[in-house]
């Protein structure tokens, strides 16, 4: 019997972290297309939030999930538009222009939302997805296919970026003009181009993001996503601009933040040093990548604005 | 890296003057009350700060009140700033609505000892005849509600998602907790302080925990439970609410909530103002002077024996058969 | 050349900037049905218009400055320090306990003690992030992100366990605060009848001493070498790593400072939480990265940079309670007005190396090297 126990709770902690790993994830994924590209964009979480009130406000109307998702990608991909048009052409200061972003992102989500809903009001969240065979594994099953649809995309975009960036004349331009846009340049590769698109593609996961925490809680609130996007932002670096590092980064944060929920829940942990349960997180992550010893750099072109013959 | 002069920076403050003129004269004298709130969160949060402004909106249907609210103020030197501003405008009663505000309100209120202030949630008035303090008994809604949520749980496990543990959020959750053990000796309750009052997701996922060790009835306070209800409703498990009236969020699971009907205790604050007296006096709105009340959601088929004890409860606090937290 | 004109087109320029944000502002204003000339105004008016608002405009922009100063010395060391917020936590505690452990010294000892305590436990934090990066090639921006939760955390533990007002615990509140700090420690006001403490004088003693560091001391010249080209300064023999170091521990030591004096120059005289960063440093820690920015990195322009975003935030607040619109329109406008003149500098950079010598049109590029120069020169 408690053995039993045992294993529904592994079961549904695993299931807790995933879950609380998915925004990472999508936000994390996207800052790394446009970082490998050479722009950062320290803008995610207004970008997140943005998309998040989007995605909100558009199924509170119409009562359709598929469209709200549309909506939050949409918008990501204005703003990675607008994003990629001060920093491409107008070779804004990064740093500055996406914290500019962020509180903009900030501001406006608080206020669209105040003035057009108000009081909140829930909408109907994702359905779970049962996938035939893979559901019904046991343990595993529970695991890693008992999840809305919106976490099967975040993980299986993980393999196609992968490969995209790896494998594709397109990846291969990505990343040429993160290290070395001069020589890209001269080979004939479009240095703005690139960039725009990977900015665009970038900002829409994060808008995809915030549209995936707001639909899977069925809900909006002021700043909804406390601070996620630059804990996405950190997970970059520890997946050292790699889809499948941001991935792993993503769980470790994720599934140690079930696992103090959890332990709290079942009363593991006293109640007065819940405090300093909550930091487990963060100081994993850290430590994780002292273990790692990550011997990656970041890519050479980053936050430098390419202009060409300079 | 750019840099911008002191000329630039001294042209944009230009730019701003030319935007500035002077804001319109003080508000036209009368017999209107002038009252202002600084709150935390937002006053439509469906929690905390929503009951205080509906309390105000209540009185102000049998009496003329030109009412300001300063809300989601929850940078704690803004809100002193915004108390201290009312204050020096002239406002009539300065409502300072968050336990945290306390330590700076004891200082302002010193220095305008004409102007009435009312500090919650709290009960402590510092000594200082310009300052009342108001509080809930949000144990006496959390005991009630407890025990009807041991009665209803059929696995004996019940789970709460608190913010931090502290005021108003720990007194309903210690309540809660009592009442669910006074129904039930052998009940599981946990309880999980996620230990932020605005993570909306973690309070998701603390809920989906306590689910997954079996509670079939979950409780929570403060704003970020819309996330803990949001995970109760997926499920279709039971949600007991207060603060509020959280049923709108959930029609389906929401049983109960414990509403805060503040214009209680404000309509005898503004009464002692009428005879000018500004503060000094300790309130609280409990069962028994109808401050709290236990709203039943009509849509929600609870088995009459629960709701029998829900009702029964409250006429034992109200008659001080029960103490709840003694 | 026309010096004249180049210089009034560098400043007309980001006034635009501001100006189209500020257009843009107005517009939201009258679509939420608030007078757009009525709200500008309040604002002004109570951030610049009297001495209540210019003090706390000062009062608001300490902790900017502070932060902006931190920030200056860190990028120009190339170290991106994004855990302001945490360096501003940590350096507050160490100052409380400090205030708490001594209650009898007098306010000469007393003042000095505690902000200097402050400034060493921001200073310890932000050495950590400093340590990481040089020892373990940890991103410095990850871990003063992982570090700022750690450390709101730590300060959550602390003020409801170890450091709450015994008071609380009797009357059984437990609002997680401090006592009232020992009287010695408030911070004096400078004007009579205004809010304007002692903390104000510090940050603006603070920037020149910055100042002075990077452009007067081997060690400041140390730091901007690593900056702009650490294979260059580690072939000159600088000592890179501790470089870095001692990058974020300065930069960590001024957010400390903001801290300690957050909590000695506040309404309350005590340190309390509401379970966030926010609540405390009022996102003073992220903020002062946009001052420092928008100052060119230059610590004596952060004053000016400072003051300007200090108001911005009062009257934003006074806006509220005016004519009450959300202050999250400021916000957003806040952000917009970043995001206009960051990008404006780029018309800016264009119509000056036009104006400098027609004949160059590869221009950009050319007006950043001159302005870096122009920077090291400073």
């Amino acid at each position: 019997m408690s053995d039993l126990i045992n294993t529904t709770i592994i079961i549904a902690t695993v299931a807790s972290g995933i879950r609380l790993a998915t925004p990472f994830l999508l936000a994390s994924l996207g800052e790394s297309i446009g970082q490998r590209s050479g722009v950062l964009n320290l803008g995610v979480d207004g970008v997140m939030l943005l998309g998040a009130f989007a995605a909100y406000y558009t199924v509170l109307k119409t009562g359709n999930l598929f469209l709200g998702i549309m909506i939050g990608l949409i918008l990501g991909a204005l703003i990675g538009l607008f994003y990629a048009f001060i920093t491409v052409n107008l070779q804004a200061q990064q740093g500055v222009s996406g914290i500019g972003i962020y509180l903009f992102g900030l501001g406006m989500s608080d206020l669209l939302f105040q003035k057009l809903v108000g009081t909140p009001r829930p909408i109907m969240p994702f359905r779970i997805l049962h996938i035939p065979l893979l559901s019904d594994i046991p343990i595993i099953g529970e695991m890693f296919f008992d999840h809305s649809l919106i976490v099967y995309v975040a993980f299986l975009l993980v393999p196609l970026l992968s490969l995209i960036i790896n494998r594709t004349t397109y990846g291969m331009n990505i990343r040429a003009i993160g290290e070395n846009p001069e020589a890209a340049d001269s080979l004939g590769v479009s240095v703005g181009g690139i960039r725009y698109s990977a900015l665009i593609i970038g900002n829409m996961l994060a808008g995809l993001a915030g549209a995936a925490l707001a639909i899977e809680l069925g809900i909006f609130q002021h700043n909804l996503t406390n601070a996620m996007g630059f804990i996405a932002i950190a997970l970059v670096y520890f997946g050292a601009w790699r889809p499948l590092g941001v991935m792993a980064g993503s769980l470790v944060f994720g599934v140690v933040a079930a696992i103090v929920l959890q332990c709290k829940t079942l009363g593991l942990i006293p109640r007065s040093a819940s405090d300093l349960a909550a930091m487990a997180p963060a100081i994993i992550t850290i430590l994780a990548l002292v273990v790692v010893a990550n011997r990656f750099r970041q890519p050479t072109a980053l936050t430098k604005p390419y202009v060409r013959g300079g | 890296m750019r840099r911008f002069n002191f000329g630039t920076v001294m042209l944009v403050v230009l730019i701003l003057t030319a935007f500035c003129v002077l804001p319109a004269g003080v508000m036209a004298a009368g017999k209107m009350l002038k009252i202002a709130i600084v709150a935390p969160s937002a006053s439509n949060d469906l929690a905390f700060t929503q009951s205080i402004v509906d309390g105000i909106n209540a009185v102000k249907k049998e009496r003329p009140i030109d009412l300001a609210v300063t809300d989601g103020t929850f940078v704690v030197e803004d809100a002193a700033a915004a108390i201290r501003d009312y204050a020096k405008k002239g406002y009539d009663l300065v409502i300072a609505h968050g336990s945290q505000y306390g330590g700076s309100l004891k200082e302002i209120a010193k220095d305008f000892p004409k102007t009435a202030f009312a500090w919650g949630t709290s009960a402590d008035t510092f000594g200082l005849p310009n300052v009342s303090s108001y509080e809930a008994a949000s144990d006496e809604g959390g005991f009630v509600m407890g025990m009807m949520a041991a009665a209803l749980s059929k696995k004996g496990s019940i789970g709460v998602v608190g913010p931090i543990e502290v005021g108003d959020a720990k007194l309903f959750v210690d309540g809660f907790v009592a009442g669910a053990k006074a129904q039930n000796p052998k009940i599981k309750a946990n309880v999980n302080y996620i230990g932020s009052f605005s993570d909306v997701a973690l309070a998701a996922e603390a809920a989906r925990a306590h689910m997954a060790v079996g509670a079939d009835v979950l409780t929570g306070t403060a704003q970020m439970v819309v996330g803990a209800i949001g995970a109760a409703r997926s499920k279709g498990v039971a949600w007991f609410g207060t603060q509020a009236d959280q049923t709108e969020l959930a029609p389906e699971i929401v049983v109960a909530c414990q509403v805060y009907k503040w214009e209680v205790i404000l309509r005898q604050i503004l009464a002692d103002m009428d005879n000018g007296i500004l503060g000094g006096k300790k309130y609280a709105i409990t069962l028994a002077n109808d401050g709290l009340m236990i709203e039943f959601n009509p849509k929600y088929k609870l088995p009459d024996t629960v709701t029998k004890i829900g009702k029964k409860a409250v006429m034992d606090i109200k008659s001080g058969k029960i103490k709840p937290l003694k | 050349m026309n010096n004249l004109k180049t210089k009034m087109i560098s400043w007309t320029i980001p006034s635009c900037a501001v100006l189209a944000a500020l257009i843009i502002g107005a517009i939201m204003l009258s679509a939420l049905g608030a007078n757009p000339i009525k709200g500008f105004g309040t604002m002004f008016a109570s951030a610049f218009g009297n001495l209540d608002g210019l003090a706390s405009t000062a009062v608001k922009s300490i902790p900017l400055l502070l932060v902006g100063i931190g920030i200056c010395i860190a990028f120009r060391a190339s170290v991106i320090n994004i855990g302001g917020e945490g360096q501003m936590v940590m350096g507050a505690l160490l100052a409380t306990i400090m205030a708490l452990a001594f209650p009898g010294l007098p306010a000469i000892i007393f003042i000095p003690l505690v902000l200097l305590v402050g400034l060493i436990g921001g200073a310890a934090w932000g050495a950590i992030p400093g340590a990481l990066k040089a020892y373990f090639n940890v991103s410095e921006i990850l871990s003063t992100i992982m570090l700022n939760i750690v450390a709101v955390q730590f300060m959550n533990f602390m003020l409801r366990g170890p450091l709450i007002d015994p008071g609380e615990i009797e009357r059984g509140t437990r609002i997680p605060q401090t006592a009232r700090l020992p009287e010695a420690t408030d911070l004096p006001l400078l004007l009579e009848g205004a809010r304007m403490h002692l903390g104000f004088l510090i940050a603006v003693l603070a920037a020149v001493a910055a100042w002075i560091l990077l452009w007067r001391t081997s060690l400041g010249f140390r730091l901007r070498s690593v900056g702009l080209n650490p294979a260059a300064a580690r072939y000159a023999g600088i000592p890179v790593k501790r470089s870095i170091i001692m990058a974020l521990a300065i930069s960590g030591a001024m957010a400390g400072l903001a801290g300690a004096i957050l909590v000695f120059g506040s309404e309350s005289h005590r340190m309390v939480t509401d379970g966030s960063s926010t609540g405390f440093t009022g996102s003073a820690g992220f903020n002062g990265i946009v001052v420092a920015l928008f100052a060119g990195l230059h610590p004596l322009w952060s004053i000016p940079s400072a003051l300007l975003f200090g108001g911005m935030l009062v009257g934003a607040n006074a806006l509220q309670r005016a004519v009450q619109v959300p202050s999250a329109l400021i916000i957003a406008l806040n952000g917009l007005i970043v995001v206009f003149v960051v990008s404006s500098e780029y018309f800016k950079r264009r119509v000056q190396t036009v104006q400098t010598d027609p004949k160059v049109q590869k221009t950009v590029s050319d007006s950043d090297k001159n302005q870096e120069s122009d920077n090291l020169k400073d």
